[in-house]
């Protein structure tokens, strides 16, 4: 069956997100949007998780806890959990990654924990807009080690992309799917680029707005709207 | 120097925040990977960049950097723009390439 997914969504602990993407918010509009099965992506930490399945399953969505992460080479992998244990202990191991930097409210915006019911828990105090002393290399064994999959988010965009930062997805790279926005020219990237033919295309709204979120547009091939059949979909080698 | 000074010596074009030209520029520092500017450009540099993402405005607040040069055109995201206008970030552009611009500044402080 197809599913309508949005894999790239930022909360409110996500500093350039707006304060209104808390977790019953952004799972409610993403319920209204017309979306089966969503995943949060919040820069290097997923504290947000837990709150956001249960906002999730209340509305009747699939989710899949997440991350985006800033590897050192400052490029964005989005990566995908089997369960909220492994994304928790993988966003304790990535703080750790993360410089002594405090987060500045007034200029990068405020880094919000929720729990249920988008109780305020607190603001995450060490910046989490910032590069994670990860190579993408083990990154992508960290990831895969906890069970998970990641592959490059955004690389159509000028910034933070494998593309921009590196020039191209050497296969050796080992990812076998790719991101781009819903502006891409995916005929110039093909030409520029065409390893990536090989690979799945994932799309992502990477929502910083509720206004953001994907409607219903991209879908993939599930049995059932579960977190199991989204990884056991992603790590299909032939599709 | 002034950022003025700066912005006429090296025909620099002012993107935002051409009122706070006064600010004195005292070094230099050119890079694109914000994780190491965030770390080591200083106070009162003229920081040299091709990045014109929302997070370099962020970056330059933080080491109170006197102002972001982009280097080859490269653009300014409309957000980072207002993001700069907000926090008062001093952007100046310029179509050479970030080595002639510093070593242009670098005969500008020289002559200063």
């Amino acid at each position: 069956m197809e599913f309508f997914y949005d894999f790239h969504i930022h909360s409110c602990l996500s500093a350039c997100a707006d304060n209104d993407m808390t977790p019953k918010n952004l799972a409610n509009m993403a319920k209204l949007a017309g979306l089966d099965i969503i995943a949060l992506t919040d820069h290097n930490s997923c504290l947000n998780c837990p709150a956001t399945q249960k906002a999730a399953e209340e509305a009747g969505l699939g989710f899949v806890p997440g991350m985006e992460l800033c590897t050192q080479e400052e490029v964005h992998l989005i990566c995908l959990f089997p369960d909220l244990e492994r994304a928790l202990s993988f966003s304790e191991h990535v703080g750790g990654l993360l410089p002594e930097i405090e987060n500045k409210p007034d200029i990068f915006g405020d880094q919000i924990i929720m729990g249920e019911n988008d109780n305020f828990l607190g603001n995450h105090k060490k910046l989490l807009n910032s590069a994670c002393q990860i190579d993408l290399e083990d990154a992508v064994k960290k990831v895969e080690g906890l069970k998970g999959f990641c592959y490059p988010a955004h690389i159509d965009r000028p910034s933070y992309s494998l593309l921009s930062n590196l020039g191209d997805i050497d296969p050796s790279m080992g990812f076998s799917a790719f991101e781009v926005t819903a502006k891409a020219d995916l005929n110039a990237l093909y030409a520029s680029h065409p390893h990536l033919k090989k690979l799945r295309l994932m799309r992502g709204s990477d929502a910083h707005t509720l206004a953001d979120i994907s409607d219903a547009f991209h879908t993939i091939n599930l049995k059932n709207n579960s977190l199991k059949d989204v990884l056991d979909y992603l790590n299909k080698k032939t599709f | 120097m002034t950022v003025d000074d700066l912005a006429k010596g090296l025909n620099l074009t002012f993107l935002c925040g051409k009122e706070l030209a006064q600010r004195e520029v005292t070094g230099c520092y050119c890079g694109d990977l914000l994780s190491f500017v965030m770390s080591r450009a200083k106070s009162g540099d003229a920081w040299l960049t091709v990045m014109g993402h929302l997070n370099s405005i962020g970056v330059a607040a933080l080491t109170d950097a006197a102002c972001i040069v982009l280097t080859e055109n490269a653009p300014l995201d409309p957000q980072a723009l207002e993001r700069a206008m907000q926090n008062d970030i001093i952007v100046l552009r310029t179509d050479r390439p970030t080595y002639e611009t510093a070593v242009a500044l670098s005969d500008l402080f020289k002559e200063d």
